[in-house]
């Protein structure tokens, strides 16, 4: 339930339409006080003042004035942010993975893998979406892990506020896995993988303009009554430049073959796991291709991890390669500033690491538009922290998600909650 | 416990086998009187030697004393593979190494109880995977030592974390799992290289769902479909107890005959029983995976049946319900910060479950089971710390750092030689490059028995294990 609900001293049934019709009842609140870093032209503003309004933040000052009607947040002595983008994560598609209930995020006896849709499995009410929120986390993208081939389908990106529809964007990119696992199930081999991701995308590329004249009635009339398939929509989008091929790979000479499909086909390519990038990290940047990893990777733990450090995203982002640092999964994927707060104790700048978890994934998957940075005309996810927010013994005093603030109570703090002092008979209320 | 005095066997058939043999041949030529026979309980004899260090001296340090104490600007000299002393403006001997320790933290070396290092180390390829015997239930027999492959890169990532001493255990598909080992974190050409000297054995047993998921479905013992459920898990143990009572019974009764002039042969050894005797005896230690608070219970119950100890529950994230019954039987709970989830019995684990046992006043070790998590267990500890902070349980960094050196000294039987910064105590300490419960923070150095093991400061000198050799990561401990 989102504190404006509580505020206006609502009904149950009214608390449900706030919830649902949120942005409709968005309130004005202002942030003051604080110590803000907007990811964006103002650099860090101190004793800002961040004006809220219909979802959006209207303005960031430094001091100003409140307007009258709007609902204070006392940012003093604290940090003020962007609400931070968790990427390679499965949000909302798995609640309990093993031994537990349906796990949405694999797809191992799925026919047709490139055009399954995430954003059909999504679950709003899933226990780990506040459990991740209330630590300043307030978008993810989410998407499959497996399937029975090496095609992870289309993701999402997704807020991770109130109500039943979190989807940001659907269809936020293609997945595509490369590696020893791809090539085991492609024939046993990288030649026999690589022979047939080419043959796919070969099929699906658009044919160049051609005369309707040379066309004869009958095939006209075919064309128009196929429908296209779900796979076939997907690959469209991709060479029409609407999503990019998301594809992992960690060997450094799989990562050149990564570099080397962009160059034949064009399309947008960003690259995941990449836990070697380092080693081609001037290619990379050459190449235009973003890279989300996991900066804790630091051990050989196969043949294609060999040169595994954690120095890897600092080295990246010197060569020029943008970054997202990932949040690893689900149920830990509010780690995230952990995870990022590591690569800056291995030479990755402090103001890197927070591009990283903020304006770079909002480059990375298209949402620049409406999120990334606390400026005028941006969603409302803000955070404030009761200090460093990438230090792991900081965390969230305020959740604003698009304009509302969301109350920092999950199913943990509830248990926390009823342990903190131990009674004979906890399941009662007090 | 007496020991086997006869000259070791060269051959793998067992001391025994020839002290069976040596004892027929006299008894047929009725000359000799027969031998008691004993067992050796130290088959595998730690090669642990300390490496050679200058002495080393550290001055004006924060440090933290292991013990819930902080001194600012103190000085702590190393000697000898010893803490020579700690306090104010000490003299270096003649020789020693002086490290400025302006602005920086000292503190006693992290230990892990619960790694698998070496055991599925890293590549973790199939023909690496050695941690669980999986074929039945019952494998107190295995010993995870012989699993261990010293050339695991992971020691030197944890080394370059700030551990100084490990715990490596079987894991947890069976209900008795195998013995574990305690290691110092130095590098070693053969697994006993690495043995910490005088350190008793312990055992893994294991609660709940990995047993039964393991066995339930009969493809990993098609002759015995158990166990099936918690009940069955429990049933196992108490059986396996039972047994172990009944071994002990035949071999002190045979001691018993022997020593009353009786002209007998010792029972027929059974390793299994012998480790489950072992814990019976309260020779070794018992580290027991459990995650959910009513499995606790059960198995707190089986203890006191079989009167035997249990030193550690192993993950215990629902241990915060039941903080105040393991306070009064004195078990060590060894946790994550936050890890939760991914199964159903890890489902109502909380970011204080660390705190609320520290709380009640019982014992609370922060533990990694993983090979990334070693590497980092300081900011476990921080995280830890912090959440209990929030919600009013009020602990200081100096108290915090026991989770991570004194109580998983304690639970491993070596807590009289490591754990703390005392004088005499193993030199295995840490030096931070500031303020341990930051993220921003990196162990410098790392030294065990006074020697460094890890040095940021001198990337050169660190060592690389002969699988990383000629590889593209090779050096790149980082």
């Amino acid at each position: 339930m989102s504190i404006l609900a509580k505020l206006k001293g609502a009904s149950v049934a009214v608390a449900i339409v706030g919830a649902s019709l949120s942005t409709a009842y968005a309130e004005d609140i202002a942030i003051t006080g604080g110590t803000a870093f907007t990811n964006g032209g103002k650099g860090k503003v101190e004793n800002a003042t961040i004006l809220v309004s219909d979802g959006k933040i209207s303005s960031v000052n430094a001091g100003g004035d409140v307007p009258s009607g709007y609902r204070v947040i006392d940012a003093s002595d604290q940090w003020v942010t962007v609400g931070l983008m968790a990427t390679g994560t499965t949000l909302g598609l798995t609640e309990v993975p093993l031994s537990g209930s349906l796990n949405d995020a694999t797809a191992s006896k799925a026919k047709n893998t490139i055009g399954l849709d995430v954003t059909y499995a999504i679950d709003p009410s899933s226990t780990l979406i506040p459990v991740t929120r209330i630590e300043g986390i307030t978008r993810a993208v989410t998407g499959l892990t497996s399937t029975k081939d090496y095609w992870l389908g289309q993701g999402a990106v997704i807020h991770l506020g109130d109500g039943f529809d979190l989807v940001e964007k659907q269809g936020a990119y293609i997945g595509l896995q490369i590696g020893e696992g791809a090539a085991t199930k492609a024939g046993g081999s990288r030649a026999a993988l690589w022979q047939e991701v080419y043959a796919k995308l070969e099929d699906a590329q658009p044919e160049p303009e051609t005369d309707d004249k040379d066309k004869d009635k009958d095939e006209k009339k075919a064309d128009k009554k196929k429908k296209p398939s779900a796979e076939k929509k997907a690959l469209e989008r991709l060479f029409k430049g609407e999503t990019s091929l998301m594809v992992t790979a960690n060997r450094a000479a799989d990562i050149l073959q990564v570099i080397r499909l962009k160059k034949h086909f064009g399309f947008k390519v960003i690259l995941t796991g990449a836990v070697e990038a380092w080693r081609v990290a001037d290619e990379l940047a050459k190449a235009d291709i973003p890279v989300v990893l996991d900066a804790l990777e630091s051990l050989p733990q196969s043949f294609e991890t060999l040169g595994a450090t954690q120095t890897n995203a600092g080295r990246l982002v010197a060569a020029g390669v943008t970054i997202a640092i990932t949040g690893k999964g689900s149920h830990n994927a509010r780690l995230m500033p952990q995870n990022a707060g590591n690569a800056v104790s291995n030479g990755l700048s402090w103001e890197a690491a927070m591009d990283a978890m903020t304006v770079g994934p909002a480059e990375i998957f298209g949402l620049s538009d409406s999120y990334g940075t606390l400026e005028a005309g941006k969603d409302a996810d803000i955070v404030v922290w009761d200090g460093d927010p990438i230090e792991i013994m900081t965390s969230p005093t305020a959740v604003l998600i698009k304009g509302d603030q969301i109350e920092l109570v999950s199913r943990q703090t509830k248990l926390r909650d009823r342990y903190l002092e131990i009674t004979r008979s906890p399941q009662f209320k007090k | 416990m007496t020991v086997l005095k006869k000259p070791r066997s060269r051959f793998a058939v067992s001391v025994l086998t020839a002290a069976l043999f040596a004892a027929g041949i006299a008894g047929e030529a009725g000359a000799q009187k027969r031998e008691l026979v004993t067992i050796n309980k130290d088959p595998f004899p730690s090669s642990y030697t300390r490496l050679e260090s200058a002495p080393i001296l550290i001055t004006n340090a924060t440090v933290l004393d292991g013990k819930g104490g902080i001194m600012e600007g103190a000085d702590i000299l190393m000697q000898d593979g010893k803490v020579k002393r700690v306090g104010k403006s000490l003299k270096a001997p003649k020789g020693a190494r002086l490290i400025d320790g302006t602005g920086k933290w000292v503190t006693p070396g992290i230990i892990d109880v619960h790694s698998h290092l070496g055991v599925y180390p890293s590549p973790g390829t199939q023909s690496h995977a050695d941690g669980n015997e999986i074929g039945e239930p019952v494998t107190a027999d295995v010993w995870v030592e012989h699993s261990n492959w010293p050339q695991d890169p992971g020691f030197i990532r944890a080394a370059a974390g700030g551990i100084t001493a490990l715990q490596l255990l079987p894991g947890s598909a069976n209900l008795v799992g195998g013995r574990s080992v305690t290691l110092k974190n130095v590098p070693g050409r053969v697994a006993q290289d690495m043995k910490f000297p005088g350190a008793p054995y312990g055992v893994k047993m294991a609660c709940g769902e990995n047993p039964k998921r393991v066995y339930g479905t009969g493809e990993n013992n098609p002759t015995l479909h158990r166990p099936y459920t918690r009940m069955g898990n429990v049933a196992g143990y108490r059986q396996a107890f039972a047994d172990a009572q009944a071994y002990q019974r035949a071999w002190d009764k045979y001691e018993r005959d022997f020593k009353a002039g009786k002209d007998v042969l010792p029972p027929q050894r059974d390793i299994n029983m012998e480790t489950m005797a072992g814990i019976l005896a309260g020779e070794i230690l018992v580290h027991m995976h459990c995650y959910r608070a009513d499995d606790m219970g059960t198995m707190l119950d089986v203890m006191k049946e079989f009167n035997y100890q249990i030193t550690s529950f192993q993950h215990a994230v629902e241990s915060y319900k039941i903080a105040d019954k393991l306070a009064e039987d004195n078990v060590c709970s060894a946790m994550w910060a936050d890890w939760w989830g991914f199964k159903m019995e890890a489902y109502d684990g909380i970011r204080e479950n660390i705190p609320f046992v520290h709380k009640a006043g019982a014992c609370a070790i922060v533990h990694s089971d993983s090979e990334e998590g070693i590497q980092r267990l300081n900011q476990e500890a921080a995280k830890a710390l912090a959440d209990g902070r929030k919600v009013g349980v009020d602990i200081s960094k100096a108290e915090a750092w026991q989770w991570l050196s004194l109580n998983p000294a304690k639970s491993l039987g070596i807590d009289k030689m490591t754990g703390t910064l005392e004088k005499g105590k193993d030199a295995d300490v840490v030096l931070w490059s500031g303020d341990p419960f930051s993220v921003y923070t990196n162990a410098e150095i790392t030294f065990v028995d006074g020697a460094p093991v890890y040095d940021r400061t001198n990337p050169a000198f660190n060592p690389v294990m002969d699988f990383e050799l000629g590889q593209p990561g090779e050096g790149d401990v980082e």
